[in-house]
């Protein structure tokens, strides 16, 4: 089996996540390993989604923890589970 | 070069469900206090969950609070058949399209709007080179920026996914549980929401690439 460029962009979440089957995983590295853009778009699709997984990319506002504990506090001393 | 699959830190796993249960039994028991160690993990997805749905940082945040309470009162009706941060994602889901619904202000991309069967074009961006952005060039707080612009650009239900299985690194049956979709629902959204991002990103992320001798563009 050939596999186009196409075939390998709709499989680039999955195999970014190993979750591709061994056979197909094969041929997207066969592929891969001559095609350029394919390599780019994953390179950066892998690099995005290493990104945007940093705490730092989304904080909680100052102070969240301690107003939510605060307002659990008075619950806790209301009522039972 | 062939890499190995993204490795995730979080884990879900390795939160301990057997004492996560332990945690419960005796919150029920009477030690009610312990109920803030159970809940802090969960804050944070929590919070970003209702972020994305509500577009507003003083109603997620209040809503997080009101979330926090309800699974508090409820927590003898969890069964245990999920992780606790899974049922607690679901309530977080029910009171914040509850809170849109009291606010009456859906959003462009409501719910209704977005469907798996709708067509789009997920084709990524073409690129024929890709210089990696380190995680340091997050110092950086445009780079931030950037990418908090790109999430809140994508449809809800692709948003939604994204918060919970990339950024709080949620497994796919985590995620499924608690946006209530199925899998294979997940891992579509998940596909597609990841394309939709590095076709934004791409052409505004080489600007934050290390500098290459001979390549404009290009800076530390």
């Amino acid at each position: 089996m050939r596999i186009d460029c196409q075939h390998v962009w709709s499989h680039i979440s999955a195999y970014i996540d190993g979750e591709v089957e061994a056979d197909l995983r094969a041929e997207i590295d066969r592929h891969l390993e001559t095609c350029e853009i394919c390599s780019a778009v994953l390179d950066s699709t892998r690099n995005v989604v290493v990104l945007v997984a940093d705490d730092r990319v989304f904080e909680l506002p100052a102070g969240f923890g301690q107003r939510l504990h605060e307002r659990l506090d008075r619950e806790l001393e209301l009522a039972g589970p | 070069m062939v890499e190995p699959p993204v490795e995730r830190s979080g884990g879900s796993k390795a939160r301990g469900v057997a004492s996560e249960a332990e945690t419960i039994r005796r919150i029920l028991a009477g030690e009610r206090r312990l109920f803030h160690d159970l809940i802090r993990p969960c804050e944070r997805p929590i919070y970003l969950l209702l972020l994305s749905l509500l577009k507003n940082e003083a109603e997620a945040e209040d809503v997080t609070q009101e979330t926090a309470i309800k699974a508090y009162l409820n927590l003898r009706n969890f069964r245990g058949d999920s992780q606790f941060r899974t049922w607690v994602l679901s309530i977080a889901r029910n009171e914040g399209l509850g809170r849109l619904r009291k606010l009456a202000t859906r959003r462009e991309d409501s719910l209704e709007a977005d469907t798996d069967q709708q067509t789009g074009d997920y084709t990524p961006a073409i690129l024929t080179s890709w210089r990696e952005v380190p995680l340091e060039a997050l110092e950086r707080k445009e780079l931030g920026a950037i990418l908090r612009k790109a999430i809140a650009g994508l449809p809800e239900i692709y948003r939604n996914v994204v918060l919970l299985r990339d950024i709080e690194e949620m497994d796919i049956k985590e995620t499924a549980a608690a946006l209530d979709i199925t899998e294979g629902a997940v891992k579509v959204r998940l596909h597609r929401a990841r394309a939709l991002l590095q076709r934004a990103l791409a052409p505004q992320l080489g600007a934050f690439a290390p500098k290459r001798k001979g390549w404009f563009g290009g800076r530390a």
